[in-house]
């Protein structure tokens, strides 16, 4: 009975992982991304369900994986150069990017990287907020501010964005169902043509990864998007695996600590319970 | 504690204090309380959760330590003990997933209960003190769940309080009484902060009445007969100490695999998104333990009526003990019980599976409405209790019961 409980919780706890390996290789996926997808039902009302998202093998996956400290520091430059001009990452601050199990960057690094922000500026020693323009007071960001929104408010975000809400990127892996593979997928889900009886609203583009399969944000990466430092080709393909590589960890910024921890704890208590079974059969010695 | 104390205090202080507070002679008899030695693994879900509450208490009250219950401010806080608190991270995930475990034990000690009859004469009192922690632990779970102020938070705090509009006349004030305004918002997060924080404490003081309950008749036991021999029963320590120590540690392992490896299984990717009162999520599903209860509110159409089921489906619990009128206690004599036990069991798992899914939604691909499954299982929750119950008591024929353990206690150890 023990054992039955043990298979079945084990079978449930790895089932995510033994399903993502279950998955078609997702080059044959991704050379005929449509054709894999069920016949829609012939009901024009009806909102046309997404693609289930393509599983990219994932340096992160399973009990053991850990972030491509690569990835990571490419996957911030995109989402610098590229996703932050829409969307914010609210909960990340610069010193983040200098802590253990993220992309790795040097303290100094990081304080260049922030001193090249403006962010709004305390009261000065005068008690004034603005100066003698009336223009806001600014000052140089430090490693301890919060990465700058692009916008200050949601009325300036959708006024900005012929009314969408770019959401906010710290938790977008976490916050969407199918995580880092779903973010990859509408990444790369774009310049498919619509099928036949779907027809996309203007100021939306066709992704059949997204739910409705009509998204409000353009096609946001393109072949050499970005200049990577380290002289790996940015392709749309890497860019989309290094900026979701980034955004997994920004959701996630303690993963590497927590599997570590995890698997001190589970050998302990492997032990602990060796140990108690061994003690339960000697004090119940004759009593049973 | 049942019967005289046969503590005798040693040393000078413990004879000093014993005529003035006779604590060490009510810690001595703990330890020395017979217990049945024929209990099997079922019976360690006593201990596993009381691990659990103590799991709760210390993570919850480390985690108050740095947690804003301010509208405005809730989300971003539980963000700062995911990612700045030292550890804060496995405080919550000890914390949000220990519920889910917390209940898991429950719902095995309570089916465990329901198997060997273990509600019944002289221990009515234990059961009902039972389903009494069962309804307080559903009460904090919801409340903490707001807690996070994520989309399914929110929502989750509307659809519940909304739950006692259905109640004519009095129902909307009773629920902008409950809010503390006129919708779900800071005033009803503060009150559900302190009130998370304050059940938990009502739990531990049921748990003690519940134990107390327990210690005057004693354990029942998988033979389901009175033991009266003294050689049928050990004392509880070393004997079940070390035994409910193993398999506690054992339950552990489950857990930790679930904190560590897969801390978010069991939460609803929309509760990463802060609350948000204009924009409703496309499911509004409770915690998975939640989901039979949720099944049947939604399986009667008329909103008061399902209100009622859904409260009627918990009160019964209370009168179990009075509605199984067997004479035989455990299962294992009970031929025809037995089936019907295991159909409540599929029943449940069903009621589960209801819930989680769409109103709308269909069986496995096939055209039968999901809800029709949920009705017949709303009305087969129903009939177990308060006809099949009463029934099977009555004409179901028993198998002999043994006059004594001792075959039972040898070899028989986990089969149930």
């Amino acid at each position: 009975m023990i054992v039955r409980t043990l298979v079945l919780a084990s079978a449930l706890l790895f089932a995510q992982y033994a399903t993502a390996d279950a998955q078609e290789p997702q080059a044959a996926q991704a050379a005929a991304p449509a054709a894999a997808a069920p016949a829609p039902p012939k009901a024009p009302a009806v909102t046309p369900a997404p693609l289930p998202p393509r599983h990219v093998n994932w340096s992160f996956d399973g009990p053991f994986g850990a972030y491509d400290r690569g990835s990571l520091q490419r996957g911030f430059q995109v989402y610098k150069d590229v996703c932050s001009a829409c969307h914010a990452l609210t909960h990340i601050a610069f010193r983040n990017l200098a802590e253990a199990g993220g992309p790795g960057f040097t303290p100094d690094q990081v304080r260049a990287l922030a001193a090249s922000y403006r962010v709004p500026a305390e009261p000065n020693d005068q008690g004034q907020t603005v100066d003698a323009m009336g223009q806001p007071l600014t000052r140089a960001a430090t490693p301890a501010d919060y990465y700058p929104p692009p916008f200050p408010n949601e009325k300036a975000t959708r006024a900005a964005n012929n009314g969408a809400l770019p959401p906010d990127l710290s938790l977008v892996v976490k916050a969407r169902d199918g995580g880092s593979d779903y973010v990859y997928s509408v990444l790369t889900g774009f310049g498919q043509q619509a099928p036949a009886g779907e027809t996309v609203g203007g100021g939306r583009f066709y992704n059949p990864y997204f739910k409705g399969h009509q998204i409000a944000m353009p096609p946001p990466l393109s072949d050499g998007s970005v200049m990577y430092a380290d002289g790996t080709m940015a392709t749309v393909d890497q860019e989309a695996r290094d900026v979701v590589t980034f955004l997994t960890w920004a959701s996630d910024p303690k993963m590497e600590e927590r599997k570590l921890i995890g698997s001190n704890v589970i050998i302990f208590l492997l032990l602990l319970t060796s140990l108690l079974y061994f003690s339960y059969h000697r004090v119940w010695y004759g009593k049973h | 504690m049942a019967g005289p104390s046969t503590y005798q205090p040693k040393s000078r202080f413990a004879r000093w204090l014993e005529p003035r507070l006779p604590i060490i002679s009510f810690a001595a008899d703990f330890m020395v309380y017979p217990t049945p030695r024929n209990l099997n693994v079922w019976y360690a879900f006593g201990a596993i959760l009381a691990a659990f509450l103590a799991i709760q208490l210390v993570t919850g009250i480390v985690l108050a330590m740095h947690y804003t219950p301010d509208a405005s401010l809730a989300f971003n806080s539980v963000e700062h003990i995911m990612r700045d608190v030292n550890f804060g991270w496995l405080l919550r995930y000890m914390h949000s997933n220990g519920a889910s475990f917390f209940f898991l034990a429950v719902y095995i000690h309570m089916f465990r209960g329901l198997y060997y009859g273990s509600y019944k004469a002289p221990r009515e009192v234990i059961w009902i003190l039972g389903v009494l922690l069962y309804l307080l632990m559903m009460a904090t779970a919801f409340l903490g769940y707001t807690l996070p102020w994520g989309q399914m938070s929110f929502w989750a705090a509307t659809v519940i309080t909304n739950l006692f509009s259905a109640i004519p006349v009095v129902g909307t004030p009773i629920v902008q009484w409950l809010w503390g305004g006129f919708g779900v918002d800071n005033a009803t997060l503060h009150r559900f902060f302190s009130l998370h924080y304050l059940l938990p404490f009502v739990i531990a003081g049921v748990v003690i009445l519940h134990i107390w309950a327990l210690h005057v008749p004693g354990n029942s036991n998988p033979v389901g007969i009175e033991l009266t021999r003294p050689e049928d029963k050990v004392a509880f320590h070393p004997y079940y100490t070390v035994k409910d120590s193993f398999y506690v540690a054992l339950f552990l392992i489950f857990y930790a695999a679930i904190v560590f490896y897969a801390p978010e299984f069991l939460v609803t990717t929309v509760n990463n998104t802060p609350a948000n009162p204009i924009v409703t999520p496309e499911e509004i599903v409770p915690e998975w333990y939640l989901l039979p209860y949720y099944a049947i509110l939604r399986s009667i159409p008329n909103k008061l009526i399902g209100v009622l089921a859904l409260f009627a489906a918990l009160v019964t619990l209370f009168f179990i003990p009075w509605l199984d009128t067997s004479k035989v206690r455990s299962a294992r004599f009970r031929p025809t019980y037995k089936i019907y036990f295991w159909l409540f069991v599929v029943d449940a798992i069903t009621l589960g599976y209801v819930g989680a899914h769409p109103v709308d939604a269909t069986l496995f691909n096939t055209a039968i409405p999901l809800v029709w499954i949920g009705r017949l299982a709303t009305l087969y929750y129903f009939l177990h209790f308060w006809l099949i119950m009463p029934l099977v008591g009555r004409i179901e024929k028993p198998n002999p019961v043994p006059d004594s353990i001792a075959p039972a206690a040898h070899g028989t150890g986990g089969a149930a």
